[in-house]
């Protein structure tokens, strides 16, 4: 059992390392997107320590949809998926192997990048590790989410935009409690309530998603 | 050769067998009614015109699509149910390799059964190879070979797997040269000989190798399949 979700792992880092492209235009895409707002916002340290979280939160939610779409398209279109359906093992099992691929290629990251890009808000100590730490708890579920949209598009034409209005409404509350979390440690309180929520959602997608992918994968391949 | 086309499920037989099945894609009925049944050490041509449903039939046998209604059963069981046994004796090759183009072609075979659950046995992966003659493109990533050389990577996967089971393989002659027909036809006759199942479709003029059912979709539905 496990030595499929691993193997799905291995087999995917492996693709995602022989395209390194693929990987650092999302990462260069979220630096870009988070250093453009002080720019454009101008100097005032105290409205960037206000947006700050926002913007990251925003930021790496964009990033991360940008990224489903190589999440099963390849795989559907060189026929890798159909293989795995067709050899008898739980297709939710190679999925969230394919999903802890994902994460460790986008969510991972990022999350230790924004620990740089706090510093393009002048957020202290405090809200730089809650932001990191909003982060590592949170991009799980983004991937995760994002896996059922992109599952569920697979093979449409104009999936991409699909696909975005279908997942962005979904991350709702992921963005609230993300950026709560570090708005919490900006004023000097803990984020820790946030943060546990934020881990409640990952830990609930992680058991549901991947049945609900494998089952969209299933429709998406008849 | 005869098949009987109502043929009752044979305990501990492997024998593939469909089930009233009924097929419609696009509002439109390409078959039904259609039973048939492929004993162990039998090959089932399935021939028919462009659109005639022989592809969703391969897909249907698979598992992959669902019939609209009837069912497939292997050794007795809707594959449905059965799906990890039914898979783990399944292998189909299809209009799309199956293949990654960032992956060596011994990269490939090993990733495929790794997250398939089988052996993994690298004596087996590089004599699959040989036998298709990739060996010397073992170490190159299958994005940079040609469309036959490809395919051959996705026929490996044949070679990988219990003697017993089935193949589907769905315009397999597709992109390979005449030597890769003859080492095709050639797997296919040493996996009938073994007793193995075999299911294709080719639109080529095909010298069988071995004696062969043919179930002609063109006809139209209901008729007895198997002459």
């Amino acid at each position: 059992m496990i030595g499929v979700v691993l193997a799905a792992v291995r087999r995917d880092l492996l693709v995602a390392l022989r395209q390194p492209g693929d990987i650092v235009n999302v990462l260069l895409f979220f630096v870009i997107v988070v250093t453009m707002v002080p720019l454009g916002v101008g100097p005032d340290r105290d409205m960037l320590r206000l947006i700050g979280p926002g913007v990251v939160w925003v930021a790496a939610l964009l990033a991360a949809i940008l990224s489903l779409g190589r999440l099963f398209a390849q795989d559907f279109a060189d026929g890798t998926l159909e293989q795995v359906l067709l050899s008898g093992q739980p297709l939710s099992l190679a999925v969230l192997g394919k999903i802890a691929a994902h994460w460790l290629t986008t969510g991972a990251p990022i999350t230790v990048i924004s620990l740089l890009l706090a510093l393009a808000f002048d957020l202290g100590r405090g809200p730089a590790l809650a932001l990191c730490a909003s982060l590592l708890l949170g991009t799980p579920c983004l991937s995760l989410i994002g896996a059922i949209g992109a599952a569920l598009t697979l093979g449409l034409r104009g999936g991409g935009v699909l696909v975005t209005l279908l997942v962005l409404p979904l991350y709702v509350p992921i963005l609230i409690f993300g950026a709560g979390a570090v708005d919490a440690a900006v004023g000097g309180l803990s984020p820790q309530s946030h943060l546990m929520l934020l881990g409640g959602l990952s830990l609930g997608a992680g058991a549901l998603a991947p049945w609900a992918i494998g089952a969209a994968l299933r429709v998406s391949l008849e | 050769m005869t098949s009987l086309a109502h043929a009752g499920p044979t305990p501990g037989g492997s024998v593939l067998q469909a089930v009233e099945l009924a097929c419609e894609r696009a509002e439109r009925v390409l078959f039904e009614g259609l039973s048939f049944a492929v004993a162990a050490g039998q090959c089932l041509h399935v021939a028919g015109d462009n659109g005639a449903g022989k592809t969703s039939l391969l897909r249907i046998l698979c598992g992959m699509l669902a019939p609209s209604s009837g069912q497939v059963r292997w050794r007795g069981r809707p594959i449905r149910e059965a799906r990890d046994d039914y898979g783990t004796d399944l292998r189909y090759v299809g209009h799309l390799n199956g293949v990654k183009d960032d992956l060596t072609p011994a990269e490939n075979l090993r990733m495929w059964a790794a997250m398939a659950a089988q052996a993994q046995d690298p004596s087996r992966i590089t004599s699959a190879l040989q036998r298709l003659s990739i060996e010397r493109f073992a170490a190159v990533p299958c994005g940079r070979l040609s469309q036959g050389q490809k395919r051959r990577v996705g026929l490996a996967r044949l070679m990988l797997g219990r003697a017993a089971g089935v193949w589907i393989l769905d315009e397999p002659f597709v992109a390979l040269d005449p030597g890769g027909v003859a080492t095709l036809n050639a797997l296919i006759e040493e996996r009938v000989r073994a007793g193995g199942i075999v299911v294709l479709t080719t639109h080529q003029a095909w010298q069988a190798p071995v004696e062969v059912l043919r179930l002609d979709l063109t006809q139209g539905p209901g008729s007895g399949p198997v002459s």
